[in-house]
This record gives structure tokens, C-alpha cells and sequence, in this order.
């Protein structure tokens, strides 16, 4: 069931701009696409290995601002007589600089911060995110500062010579942000499904026990972290070259709060989980925005993540699952999400043959 | 020289405030374990009470501070018994998802009251600074100091010289031990989040005639306590109260020496540092981490 599940909404939502032609709700989608991808990727660290990051916008504006810099060019005094220039470069190859600036970065924070867990590890995260965002805010002759980069050029897909299209609509700007999409969502799929994912969901159920089971733990997490960052850095580069415009605001803390509660809502720790929060987050504001002004936005989605936490604690997707499994009595599906000890049976059977 | 004592002076009356933010904080982590996101909004709300009361109600501007820290004392109290008595025993995940739904919702609501425009205090001291040799310094912010210090002696007498404070200690040494030897662990938290979250409204209070106050102001407060706390180590006392300090002047410094608009990231470089040096932070006496 859950396979045809999967098919419907990928042809759903590759259909949906044919007879949907509002560009202003096109618009929506696009930019809870990107957040959504943002969510998923969070939701592989927080919802798989169980690592609350509260830094992980910085990941998603490190590859928007790469992305960005990257195909405008830039210039950079180094010392008086030498000054480096960076000549702009093709729009594809800076968004994938993106997801490997954002990735290197997800390396180089891991790294550090995973000496440390529970609240310490949350504070770090938050610490980095605010120093990359004031260096955004005061590397004036880099990032422009609070002025911002401007005129960023779209994505263009071209037949050199015969045929090119910059992306100025929404049409291809949706697409694209749906394939790049799917790919984080197979991309997550696979990697929680290997070993690789086992051995994530062992040290988040149980740290001590994994390690002993022969996990290294360190070098699991910072590969979660570095895939996770990389695609949170895709994510910043589909927006930034949507939007065009950049500035330091894309490193407040309150869009990693958006991530968490996209994730939170829908489910930590399961697949379909980030998709729905992230379409149910995309899409609310714009439904509010009619009769409740952005404050009183806020403030309900703030009360809203403490009714989630106090009443639906897994999620909407494993409620829903749950539901679905009492109703119509279906085996419950194999490791299925939230049921708390996912797959254990798989994880000896690995476990048994890796000795 | 003279630049120098001034910004040591100006990082103690800084650290005074620093200080008042990262007790309350350290205060509820240590002894309920909760990370207090909300305690940002606790900052605001002091600063705003006594916008309300000094300037919309020309009350007198004592009673303003003394009032704010008082209402900021029964708003923790009720966040307390609302939102964190029925998750005791939760995660520190749990409680952490909620308190961040209560800081964007109180944030909201300042904004909502008292719209995104800066709001400035007027206070009752000279305007002229005090001059003290090579260095100056403004009447407000010695009152700032003064009032500052003697919350932070009051704390640590509540603590180590009150019944209330041995039963804190106790609850933050072994609260099973404690509930069994008859402490009322539901109150106890109660009266932990209540008095973090009044030290949290006094330094908005004092802190607001001397700045701007605005809906966000709360934000910058809670990293750097949140700061201070790592520095000293959750749940220390002491810690928190020379990481405040130690932040006051790192600030000050950096400001002064390295650049000014990298003010607000000193906090964070060196939470960055001592928690890759030292995870425990600077004073911990034992182990501390999870």
C-alpha cells in the first residue's frame, strides 16, 4: 500500500501545475519545497540519530551565500597589492559549490560539536549559527552586509547554441525544487535503510550500547551531519536562486525553529515525516495570513508546537499510522516509523553478520 | 591605559546584568533540568513592565523596577505550573521543544502589545558621569550595578542560608533522596523557575532605561546567558556568576580591541572554545554532560 501511496503523491505533485494555475500558489509550493527539503535534512540528524541541532540554518544559508557568491563572482582584497577575483561562474556548478561548502562545513561542525550531547550540543549549534551570522552581517566586502546580494542570477538549462531557458518562472523553479526534492528523499531513504542508518538509530536508542556494540559513534554522527548539511546547503542554493536576493536574515534562528517544528509535527524519525510538516508549515502561514496578522501567526504556532509536544509527542505520521494499523488491522509495516524500536530484528540479523 | 581601565570598568557593570541572567539560568537547568528558552521573554517582559509603569502610568521609577521583578516572578511561576509540571520526568528534548513554543508565543505577544517600534525609559539619574580619575561612568549604570550585585548576594543567600535553599540543593544533589526525606519536589520547581525566571525580569528591568527596549530585545539575552552558563558550567552558581564577568569583559574587549560589530559573536566564539576545551566549562567540579 505504502508503495502506490508514494506513487500517487509523486504523480500528484508532477501533474499539479497543469491544472493548477495560480502563480501565487505555485509560489507557496516552491518555497515550502525548499523547506521541506531543509526539514528532511534536518530530520536526519534530529530524527535519526537523535542530535538536536539548533544551528542548521546555518547550513542552509552557507550554501545559499556560496551558491550565490559563486555565480556573481567576487573580489577579495587580500593585502594591499593583491586583491583575489573570482570570475562568476555558471549557475549549476555554483549550487553544487553550495551543497559542498555546506557539507565541508557540516564536517567541520560535527566535528567539533559532537564532543559534546544533550543541552551542551544545542547550545553549540545555536553558537555557530549566530557567528556565521554576524560574520554574514559584518564581512561587508564579501557578503554586502545588511545591503545584501543582489541580481543573482536564476538556474538556465541549455543546448550551448541552439536553445537555453533561465528559470524567471515559477514552472521550472517548481520542477527543479521537485527533483531536487525526491532525490534528498531518496537519498534519506537509502541511507537510513543500510547499515549506515542501523547503526544511526542504535546510538539513538542507546549510545553506551551501540558503542560497545562496536559503533563508532563519532564517525556515524558526523556523517550524518555532513549529508545532512550538504543538503540543507542545496536547499539554501534552490532558494537563493529562486528568490535572487540574499542577505544575513536567512541565518535567523527562527528558520531553524521552522525546520523544527516542519519536523517535530510530522514525525522525527520518519521518512514522510519532514513532508508533511513541511507542506502543512508551507501552506499555513499563507491561510492565516487572510485574517491573523504575523504576530498573531506566531504566537499560534507557538502554541501549536506545545499542544504537539503534549499531545501528538511522535508526530502526525505515526499517529496516523498507528490509526491506520488499529482500523484496518494491516501488519504493521517492517521497522515502521515511530513504533519506537524501529527494525530491531534487522539490526541483529546486520549484527550477526558483521561478526 | 586609560582605554584599558575603562573597558575593564565598562565589562564589570556589564557582567553585573550578565551575571543576574546566567544565574536564573543555570538555577532551573541545575535543579529541573530544563532548558529555558523562555528565559529571553522573562528579560523582556521585566523591561516592558517597566516601560508600562514608569512611562505609560508615570508611576515612580523604583516601584517600576521592584514591580517588574515581582510580576516577572509570578509569570515564572505560572509557565512553571502550566507548561512544565505535567512533563516532569519528560526528556530534556521534550521540555525543550515546549519551551521554545512558549518563547515564540510570549515574544509574539510583546510584539502584538507593543509593536516593533524601540521604546526608551527615562530614568531619574544626572546625566552627567561619574568621573573616577582616568575613567568615567554614567550614575545609571552604577545603580544598574549596585542593584545587580546585591540580587546576586540575596541569591546566594537564599540558597546557602535558607530552608527554601536546602531543600534546592538538595533537589539538584539527588531529587529521589530529596523527595524521600520529605522535599516537595513539585513546589521546589516551582520556586526555581519562579526566581530564574525574577532574576531574568530584574536584568531586563535595570537594563532597559539604560538601552532601548524592544519585542526581540530578549533574544540576544538568552544566548549570551545561555553562554554564560556553558562557561561556568550548567547547574553551577559560581560559574554563572564569573562566566557573566568573564563574558562582560571578553566583550568588552573584543569590542574595543577587535571590532565592534563582533560584539555579540564574542559570546558564542567562546562557547565554541570552551566547549571544545573544556566541555564541562571553566569551573565544573564533576561530570555534567548529557
Amino acid at each position: 500500500m505504502n508503495r502506490w501511496l508514494t506513487w500517487a503523491w509523486v504523480a500528484f505533485l508532477l501533474t499539479l501545475p497543469l491544472w493548477m494555475e495560480d502563480q501565487y500558489f505555485l509560489h507557496i509550493l516552491i518555497t515550502s519545497g525548499i523547506f521541506t527539503i531543509a526539514a528532511m535534512s534536518l530530520n536526519l540528524l534530529l530524527g535519526y540519530t537523535g542530535q538536536l541541532s539548533l544551528g542548521h540554518v546555518a547550513f542552509f544559508g552557507i550554501g545559499a551565500y556560496t551558491s550565490a557568491l559563486v555565480s556573481l563572482g567576487f573580489d577579495l582584497e587580500l593585502t594591499d597589492t593583491y586583491t583575489f577575483v573570482f570570475a562568476p561562474r555558471p549557475v549549476w556548478v555554483a549550487f553544487v559549490a553550495g551543497i559542498v561548502v555546506a557539507g565541508m562545513s557540516g564536517w567541520l561542525i560535527g566535528k567539533i560539536s559532537f564532543k559534546v550531547r544533550g543541552a551542551y550540543f544545542v547550545i553549540v549549534t545555536i553558537s555557530f549559527a549566530e557567528v556565521v551570522r554576524l560574520v554574514a552581517l559584518n564581512w561587508v566586502d564579501l557578503t554586502e552586509g545588511p545591503m545584501a546580494l543582489n541580481n543573482i542570477p536564476p538556474f538556465t538549462l541549455a543546448v550551448p547554441g541552439v536553445w537555453e531557458l533561465a528559470f524567471f518562472h515559477k514552472l521550472p523553479n517548481y520542477y527543479l525544487v521537485l527533483a531536487v526534492a525526491i532525490v534528498s528523499y531518496v537519498t534519506v531513504r537509502r541511507l537510513v535503510h543500510s547499515r549506515i542508518g542501523r547503526a544511526m538509530i542504535a546510538l539513538r536508542e542507546n549510545e553506551p550500547l551501540a558503542a560497545s556494540a562496536g559503533v563508532d559513534v563519532t564517525r556515524y554522527l558526523v556523517l550524518a551531519a555532513i549529508v545532512s548539511a550538504a543538503m540543507a546547503g542545496a536547499a539554501g542554493g534552490l532558494y537563493t536562486h529562486y528568490i535572487r536576493i540574499v542577505d544575513p536574515d536567512v541565518f535567523l534562528f527562527i528558520y531553524t525553529v521552522t525546520m523544527v517544528i516542519m519536523v517535530i509535527t510530522g514525525g522525527k524519525g520518519t521518512l514522510a515525516g519532514p513532508i508533511v510538516g513541511g507542506l502543512i508549515f508551507g501552506i499555513l502561514p499563507e491561510v492565516l495570513r487572510e485574517f491573523a496578522s504575523p504576530e498573531v501567526q506566531w504566537i499560534i504556532y507557538g502554541v501549536f508546537m506545545i499542544m504537539i509536544v503534549f499531545f501528538l509527542p511522535n508526530g502526525i505520521v505515526p499517529a496516523l499510522s498507528a490509526w491506520w494499523n488499529d482500523r484496518f488491522g494491516a501488519t504493521p509495516s517492517a521497522g515502521g516509523p515511530g513504533t519506537g524500536l524501529p527494525d530491531l530484528e534487522a539490526a541483529t540479523r546486520t549484527a550477526g553478520e558483521a561478526t | 591605559m586609560d582605554q584599558f581601565l575603562q573597558h575593564i570598568l565598562n565589562g564589570t557593570i556589564l557582567g553585573g546584568t550578565y551575571a543576574l541572567l546566567g544565574i536564573g539560568l543555570t538555577l532551573i537547568f541545575g535543579i529541573m533540568r530544563v532548558v529555558n528558552f523562555s528565559h529571553g521573554e522573562l528579560y523582556t517582559f521585566g523591561a516592558y513592565i517597566v516601560y508600562l509603569f514608569a512611562m505609560v502610568l508615570s508611576a515612580n521609577f523604583f516601584v517600576s523596577l521592584v514591580l517588574a521583578m515581582v510580576l516577572g516572578v509570578v509569570l515564572g511561576a505560572a509557565i512553571e505550573f502550566v507548561l512544565l509540571r505535567p512533563l516532569r520526568g519528560a526528556s530534556i528534548d521534550t521540555t525543550m521543544l515546549v519551551m521554545i513554543g512558549a518563547w515564540i508565543a510570549l515574544q509574539n505577544t510583546e510584539q502584538l502589545v507593543w509593536s516593533g517600534v524601540a521604546k526608551s525609559i527615562t530614568h531619574p539619574f544626572p546625566a552627567e558621569p561619574l568621573i573616577l580619575g582616568p575613567v568615567s561612568v554614567s550614575w545609571v549604570r552604577v545603580f544598574v550595578f549596585a542593584v545587580a550585585v546585591l540580587l546576586i548576594v540575596g541569591t546566594h543567600l537564599l540558597i546557602h542560608r535558607t530552608r527554601l535553599g536546602k531543600a534546592m540543593r538538595a533537589t539538584f544533589q539527588d531529587r529521589e533522596t530529596a523527595a524521600l526525606m520529605g522535599v516537595n519536589i513539585g513546589a521546589i520547581h516551582t520556586a526555581t523557575f519562579a526566581l530564574g525566571s525574577g532574576l531574568a525580569a530584574a536584568a531586563g528591568a535595570l537594563l532597559g532605561p539604560v538601552f532601548v527596549v524592544y519585542p526581540t530585545m530578549g533574544d540576544l539575552a538568552a544566548l549570551k546567558s545561555f553562554a554564560i552558563v556553558i562557561l561556568g558550567g550548567l547547574g553551577n552558581f559560581m560559574g554563572a556568576t564569573l562566566g557573566g564577568f568573564i563574558l562582560g569583559f571578553v566583550e568588552e574587549m573584543g569590542a574595543g580591541y577587535i571590532s565592534s560589530g563582533y560584539r555579540d559573536a564574542m559570546g558564542f566564539l567562546l562557547i565554541i572554545i570552551v566547549l571544545v576545551f573544556r566541555p564541562t566549562g571553566l569551573f565544573a567540579r564533576k561530570e555534567r554532560v548529557g
